[in-house]
């Protein structure tokens, strides 16, 4: 079938492609499209019937003259070419190069959609990995196998976040072979350099495999790649026993060209004009991050997802949020303070920390402290919005205590240095610094043990400030 | 034989005349199993299961006869299936990792035999009813396998089964139906999934599920046989506060239905279940336990029939006379399957793209729990609990409100509650319970006569507590009476001590009703102590320097099996320092005086 190039197109709008009488076209199969120049383009067969069948062309529709463009059915699924040598190099959303070198020669070729884990081969994710942010490590931690997203919104520095746990990750007391895949989507010129640039400046861009999708190219190729990245996340960790970082921007750019597509296809929009099949679009690629039972490698996943107005009920996130284990929620207040990294604590959880910290992993009193400052953050930003209201001077002395521990977290805990690498024995001793501004009787979560052997045990007197 | 027509996504036109509604059909040459959704003329639409990626118009398709039906029989418990009841456990040993399309496995294990001891109650030539006990099976060392006549035969014994080891296709019983039919019985048998199961008659719901959940316990009661439901934001701790339940619930059976959600879910419970036990029969918790899984990356269409899988093996053992605990996790997650399903078809939308049905769709699959009078004439029951996701925690959407309409038991889970870590993040003026009735008989018979005083003092000083943080917020604490700091302080303990509950904990993790009713009583009556000694003059700023504050705070970490007598002594200091503090304050304005 594949010598054989047809003609009959009724229509080409929004990156789709509608044509008559096909011969019987099997779902998802790939499919070359030939403009009236000459020039190649990619797609793949996402409706099909008896008499018509629906494309889906990656580079998009512009410029097809409905006469003059002819498509040929390939045959086969939507595979890409997998081998070692996929490390190091930089490839668009279907896996073509963009780094100037041939493509991959292998005879390794894997569906981009995968297919599903058995629950029952899966494994529960526990290994704890340090990423030296105190925010992340002390009260969100990340373990192997984990998704855990980056909510952020216009402006915030979620780029440099993302870079820095990719260049500070590892588990504490282990070499092993890892590899980071980088995932982006329409994001700006700019990004992709600043990820290049910090991938290289700390010498692990041989390890990483790149797939760019920039703002101004086609918005339909960003529908297939963050699965052409998974795939090769998936390669490198079950064939190549590697742990495999994988980072997606923007999940939000991608969610947008999947609603441009939706509507080109006439599909029923439920919340903001999204398709009511994102939960389970957006879930396909989530779920593809973990660990299995008889392989030795993981894809850890951690996806950039921008709020659109800082909201975080925006179906983007919320629909994220429902999928992954957790999330980082950055905040603006803490950014415009000029603290970094400026993560929000009160909304950002880690769900399988419970099970990746404590004694053996970490430190045994990890969990009380971190709820513990939890706990005590909450109180802290109730006293401090009643202080704006009643003025700081008319609080009790208990209170001002509260006022003195939120400002010492903020500056001494959540926020640290680009280049700062916190252990998470150095994480957690700042952390009971800064619990030990707090008396002993009003800190309810840790144990009598942790105070005595912990607490400071000096109450500074707290002036109003 | 019939023949696909169009394949979009999930759904698939087949031309294939004479099916009917429901029916199963197999499709193309993988054999991905779907059922007929809707019939135009000879067409038939197809909702496949499995993924349709690969398969062209013109392949085979084929009716198989029957609607999409489970196996029922020993061997369910500790077993994991997919979404249309898949051993997920032999498809692994057979083909690895992943799951693989068009591969159908018996749900029930084929060789294993089983130990039958028939019933000693019947009697050969004896008329059987749908429903009645054949006989014996021990499925686990706790649960006892009843074989039932399979629900819709009926006729004279002609022939049981001696006593003996029997796999489950052994035929156990012959059956004579009145048209003279004879009917092989087996150790299983096979019902349809969207048809409930018949019984006798409805009971009522008289006994309190307990879970060892202080907030649900003791203030938003279920019953057993009852429909609840928790919705929460996403990072608002339904899945732990789901968990609890499997783990703690009292129940015999507990089937988790994970409809939608994530797989390291249900791997948790794969993993932490074997290790635990059962707090009543000490036996491993999995052996009680059933999972159903379609996770969030399995396909759509699946997770649509998920929930009646898990569902209809509630109903079969509830019919050998268990109460049964169903979790579906998440009802919100098969509502959009259903809208998916739904749009495909291009049927006209209401509510955020929702169809029309989805509220009887809900309110018939609820229906579905009860207490019931079995066909054997035993009672069983069927709990359901349904998790809800609403899309950006709004509960005004359509899932969440139309759940609110039948459930009776609304667990309401709050994002600023789960954001100060306050765990279980149930939101005591969200939350309702219409069985607290019914259930405040049970406590004062097994427990103590006054739980419903002491619960209703609780919820009160809750409510005045929010109404005083309001006023607070606005004008600051000063504006307050020495009676309302108090109340406002009491509050707080009544959250840190009693409505907080750590799963992790392993001592808090589960509290008896007997702890929990204790644990409610010392912190009201700190409070009202409290009360006594401001009205004769005490000052509020000397009670909240007490050191025994902080005290009640930490009592429900104490493990009373060790320290039987933590609680006593507790009240007796409370008692002394009230004493203690009157009399000062007595002597105190004797001299003012």
């Amino acid at each position: 079938m594949s010598d054989k190039e047809y003609r009959q197109n009724t229509s080409a709008r929004g990156g789709l492609l509608f044509m008559r009488s096909a011969p019987d076209i099997a779902l998802g199969e790939r499919v070359q499209v030939r403009d009236h120049q000459g020039r190649q383009r990619n797609g793949q067969v996402i409706r099909t019937a008896k008499d018509t069948v629906l494309v889906q062309v990656f580079e998009g529709t512009d410029g097809l003259d409905l006469e003059r463009t002819w498509v040929r059915f390939l045959g086969e699924p939507f595979e890409i070419t997998l081998s070692p040598a996929i490390l190091g190099r930089v490839f668009n959303g279907i896996g073509e190069p963009r780094d100037d070198r041939p493509p991959l020669v292998s005879r390794i070729m894997r569906n981009v959609n995968g297919s599903s884990v058995n629950p029952a081969a899966r494994a529960y994710p526990r290994e704890f990995i340090q990423t030296g942010i105190s925010a992340i490590d002390g009260l969100n931690s990340l373990v192997r196998g984990q998704k855990l997203p980056i909510f952020s919104g216009p402006g915030l520095p979620h780029n440099r976040l993302a870079a820095q746990i990719v260049r500070q990750a590892k588990l504490p007391g282990e070499e092993s072979q890892f590899a980071i895949v980088f995932a982006a989507m329409g994001v700006s010129y700019s990004d992709a350099r600043f990820f290049q640039e910090s991938l290289e400046s700390s010498g692990v861009l041989s390890n990483v495999t790149m797939y760019i999708n920039l703002a101004d190219d086609p918005a339909i190729e960003r529908l297939i790649l963050p699965r052409t990245a998974l795939t090769t996340a998936e390669y490198l960790a079950y064939d190549l026993d590697m742990h495999v970082l994988v980072v997606m921007t923007d999940m939000t750019q991608y969610a947008g060209a999947l609603r441009e597509v939706a509507t080109a296809k006439g599909d029923v929009p439920s919340r903001k004009g999204y398709p009511g099949y994102l939960y389970s679009d957006l879930a396909e690629i989530y779920e593809r991050a973990g660990r299995i039972k008889a392989r030795h490698g993981s894809i850890t996943l951690v996806p950039v997802v921008s709020m659109p107005s800082d909201d975080i009920t925006h179906p983007i996130p919320d629909l994220t949020g429902y999928i992954t284990e957790g999330q980082i929620v950055l905040g603006r207040e803490l950014h415009n303070l000029g603290l970094y990294p400026p993560i929000f604590i009160p909304p950002s959880l880690s769900r399988l920390m419970k099970d990746g910290i404590g004694k053996g992993y970490t430190r045994e009193d990890h969990a009380r402290v971190a709820s513990q400052i939890y706990a005590s953050y909450a109180r802290a930003l109730e006293i401090r919005n009643l202080a704006s209201i009643i003025g700081a001077e008319e609080l009790a002395e208990n209170d001002r205590q509260y006022l003195a521990f939120a400002e010492a977290f903020e500056h001494n805990f959540v926020s640290q240095g680009e280049d700062d690498e916190r252990t998470i024995e150095d994480t957690l001793n700042i952390a009971w610094d800064i619990l030990s501004l707090l008396p002993a009787h009003e800190l309810s979560r840790v144990s009598e043990e942790d105070l005595a052997r912990y607490h400071h045990h000096e109450f500074p007197h707290v002036e109003a400030s | 034989m019939g023949e696909v027509l169009e394949v979009n996504g999930p759904i698939v036109t087949v031309l294939l005349p004479g099916v009917v509604n429901g029916e199963e059909v197999k499709l193309g040459e993988l054999g991905l199993i779907g059922e007929v959704i809707a019939r135009e003329h000879d067409n038939a639409i197809v909702q496949a299961y499995e993924s349709t990626e690969g398969l062209r118009p013109g392949e085979a398709a084929a009716a198989l006869g029957h609607p999409l039906s489970v196996e029922l029989g020993p061997g369910l418990l500790g077993q994991i299936f997919d979404g249309i009841q898949r051993p997920l456990h032999s498809i692994q040993q057979q083909s690895g990792d992943y799951i693989p399309r068009g591969l159908y496995l018996p749900s029930l294990d084929r060789e294993r035999k089983w130990a039958f001891t028939p019933a000693t109650t019947i009697k050969i030539g004896q008329r059987l009813e749908g429903g009645e006990i054949l006989g014996l099976v021990m499925e686990t060392d706790s649960i006892e396998h009843r074989i039932l006549v399979p629900a819709d035969t009926s006729g004279e014994l002609l022939e049981l089964a001696p006593a003996g080891d029997y796999v489950v296709e052994d035929v156990i019983a012959r059956v004579r139906d009145t048209s003279g039919k004879i009917h092989k019985l087996k150790l299983y048998h096979r019902w349809p999934v969207r048809t409930a199961r018949p019984y006798q008659y409805r009971d009522h719901a008289v006994i309190p599920l307990l879970t060892g959940q202080r907030i649900l316990d003791t203030f938003f009661p279920l019953l057993k046989g009852g429909k609840g439901a928790v919705p929460g934001p996403f990072g608002a701790g339904k899945t732990v506060v789901q968990q609890q339940i499997a783990r703690w619930a009292d129940a015999d059976i507990v089937i988790y239905i994970g409809c939608g959600e994530r797989g390291n879910e249900l791997v948790d419970i794969l993993e932490s279940f074997p290790e635990l036990s059962d707090p009543r029969s000490g036996r491993s918790l999995m052996e009680r336990t059933l999972l159903v899984a379609n996770t969030s990356n399995m396909p759509v269409v699946a997770r649509e029939a998920s929930i009646y899988v898990g569902i209809t093996m509630a109903e079969y053992y509830r019919d050998q006379g268990y109460d049964v605990v169903v979790v579906a996790d998440s009802t919100s997650r098969w509502a959009e399957a259903l809208r998916e399903v739904s749009g495909r078809l291009n049927e006209m939308p209401v509510e955020e793209g929702y169809p029309a049905y989805l509220a009887s769709r809900l309110a018939s699959y609820y229906e579905r729990a009860g207490r019931v009078k079995t066909n054997a004439g035993i009672s069983g029951s069927v709990t359901l609990i349904g998790a809800v996701s609403p899309p950006g925690g709004d509960f005004s959407e359509p899932v969440t409100s139309h759940t609110k309409n039948i459930v009776e038991t609304f667990w309401a889970l709050s994002k600023p509650l789960a954001d100060a870590r306050h765990y279980p993040a149930v939101d005591w003026t969200d939350s309702f319970s219409g069985y607290a009735g019914i259930a405040q008989q049970w406590w004062a018979e097994h427990v103590d006569p006054l739980w419903e005083d002491y619960r209703r003092k609780a919820l009160a000083l809750l409510a005045q507590a929010d109404e005083l943080s309001r006023i607070v917020n606005l004008v600051g604490p000063e504006a307050l009476s020495q009676n309302q700091r108090w109340a406002l302080e009491a509050a707080n303990f009544l959250k840190e001590g009693v409505l907080q509950q750590s799963a992790l904990d392993p001592v808090d993790s589960y509290c008896s009703p007997d702890k929990q009713f204790a644990l409610l009583k010392l912190m009201i009556d700190l409070y009202t102590s409290g009360i006594e000694l401001l009205d004769i003059g005490v000052p509020v700023q000397e009670l909240l320097r007490q050191p025994i504050l902080a005290r009640a705070r930490r009592l429900k970490g104490i493990d009373l099996e060790k320290e039987p007598e933590a609680y006593a002594i507790f009240s007796d200091e409370l008692q002394a320092l009230k004493l203690s503090m009157k009399s000062e304050y007595a002597i105190n304005q004797e001299i003012s005086e």
